[in-house]
């Protein structure tokens, strides 16, 4: 085939033309979503003293790390869904979850006596909440990693990552809810390893699933 | 500047392209092409590859732009998505070819600049995967490419309707697209 012979079969499929790719990345996260919150309401449910927890700093502080987590992988991820470079300030805003819990973590060390370090370290639940993020995290990362093989993401590795990190900060702010371990300890270790795992199954799966 | 206005008339036409004008489209896809043809050469010169591939990288590019036109962002120029796509596809074609990239790409991919002059060589046949097309797909995207016909006239021949044909055509476009990735794994 010639190219210009080429150009007609492209030109005859002008009308075929899918969703833009960020309407679509944004039906897939809120897809995701919404089938993660089920399985969370009626797999998971929420801890039992949600009303006494929704009053102290330390559990609505897992919120803004996992809302942070969330906002910041998911522009990262609409920008790598594109062909083109790496966005830097969207790459730098995923830094700030961390540092957050940095900044916690630290504070953590000041109020909190150091004979409950290990205590609050070790927590309840550790591993339930590395079994649940990442079931929490299994559907919207399928749903965004499905919408990307729609995109054109020219760095798939990275893309796979964002999406996992989409995911896990669904997961995460799910689990959150139902977690009783609020000491930013028990979040950076747990959460973190949880949300990792995650991110490295995208990356892998992105390796995968994202090239074109 | 010319280079301006050109870079406005491709954002222009792949937005009317979007909006279902397909002459327009036609017209983005051959100026689009000129200047990829230039630049995929300029490359494989660069990267020391025998040039016999271009049109292939070409073919690629030009189908890849089509099937992920979706992912332009229509508030940006066309331009640097384009070259980010040929980028994309130039290298993973001369990856391929087992050639190291040491040139930067992107001095290689700076097409807008310099358009070379048609001759009858660079019109030569791609090898192309369309032998390789499932039954109606192969048909129906041989007889609209190689042979000239229109929707119409293919859903005419075929007993189908126009969109049947246009579903055919589109997947085999898709796959078409796929096989050129599973031919270099």
């Amino acid at each position: 085939m010639k190219t210009d012979q080429l150009i007609a079969a492209l030109a005859a499929d002008t009308k075929t033309v899918s969703r833009p790719i960020n309407h679509q990345l944004w039906m897939a996260i809120v897809g995701g979503a919404i089938v993660a919150a089920l399985i969370f309401v009626f797999g998971v449910g929420p801890r039992a003293d949600l009303a006494a927890a929704l009053e102290t700093p330390r559990f609505l502080y897992k919120y803004v790390l996992t809302l942070s987590l969330l906002v910041s992988a998911f522009g990262l991820t609409l920008h790598l869904a594109r062909p083109g470079a790496i966005p830097a300030g969207w790459l730098a805003a995923l830094a700030i979850p961390p540092v957050l819990l940095i900044v916690s973590v630290i504070a953590e060390f000041f109020l909190v006596p150091s004979s409950a370090w290990a205590m609050n370290l070790v927590g309840k639940n550790s591993v339930v909440c590395l079994v649940v993020i990442p079931l929490l995290s299994a559907a919207p990362l399928a749903a965004v990693m499905w919408t990307l093989r729609d995109g054109a993401p020219t760095h798939p590795v990275l893309a796979g990552a964002a999406a996992g990190l989409v995911a896990a900060g669904i997961g995460a702010t799910l689990y959150a809810t139902h977690c009783q371990d609020d000491s930013p300890f028990f979040v950076a270790a747990w959460y973190g390893l949880a949300i990792m795992f995650v991110t490295i199954v995208g990356a892998l799966l992105g390796a995968r699933l994202l090239r074109w | 500047m010319a280079e301006v206005t050109r870079e406005e008339e491709w954002s222009a036409l792949m937005r009317a392209a979007i909006d279902g004008d397909e002459a327009a489209y036609r017209q983005l896809l051959e100026s689009l092409s000129h200047g990829l043809r230039a630049a995929a050469r300029r490359g494989f010169v660069q990267a020391g590859a025998p040039p016999n591939d271009v049109e292939d990288v070409i073919q690629e590019t030009l189908l890849a732009v089509h099937l992920k036109r979706h992912t332009w962002d229509s508030s940006q120029p066309l331009g640097p998505w384009v070259r980010a796509i040929a980028r994309h596809k130039l290298i993973d074609a001369l990856r391929r070819r087992g050639r190291r990239i040491e040139v930067p790409i992107d001095t290689m991919l700076d097409f807008l600049a310099a358009e070379e002059p048609r001759n009858d060589l660079d019109r030569q046949d791609a090898q192309r995967l369309v032998n390789d097309l499932r039954g109606r797909q192969q048909v129906i995207v041989r007889a609209i490419s190689i042979e000239g016909k229109s929707i119409r006239e293919v859903a005419e021949s075929l007993g189908m309707n126009d969109g049947a044909v246009r579903v055919a055509l589109h997947r085999g476009l898709k796959a078409l697209a796929a096989m050129h990735q599973k031919d270099h794994e």
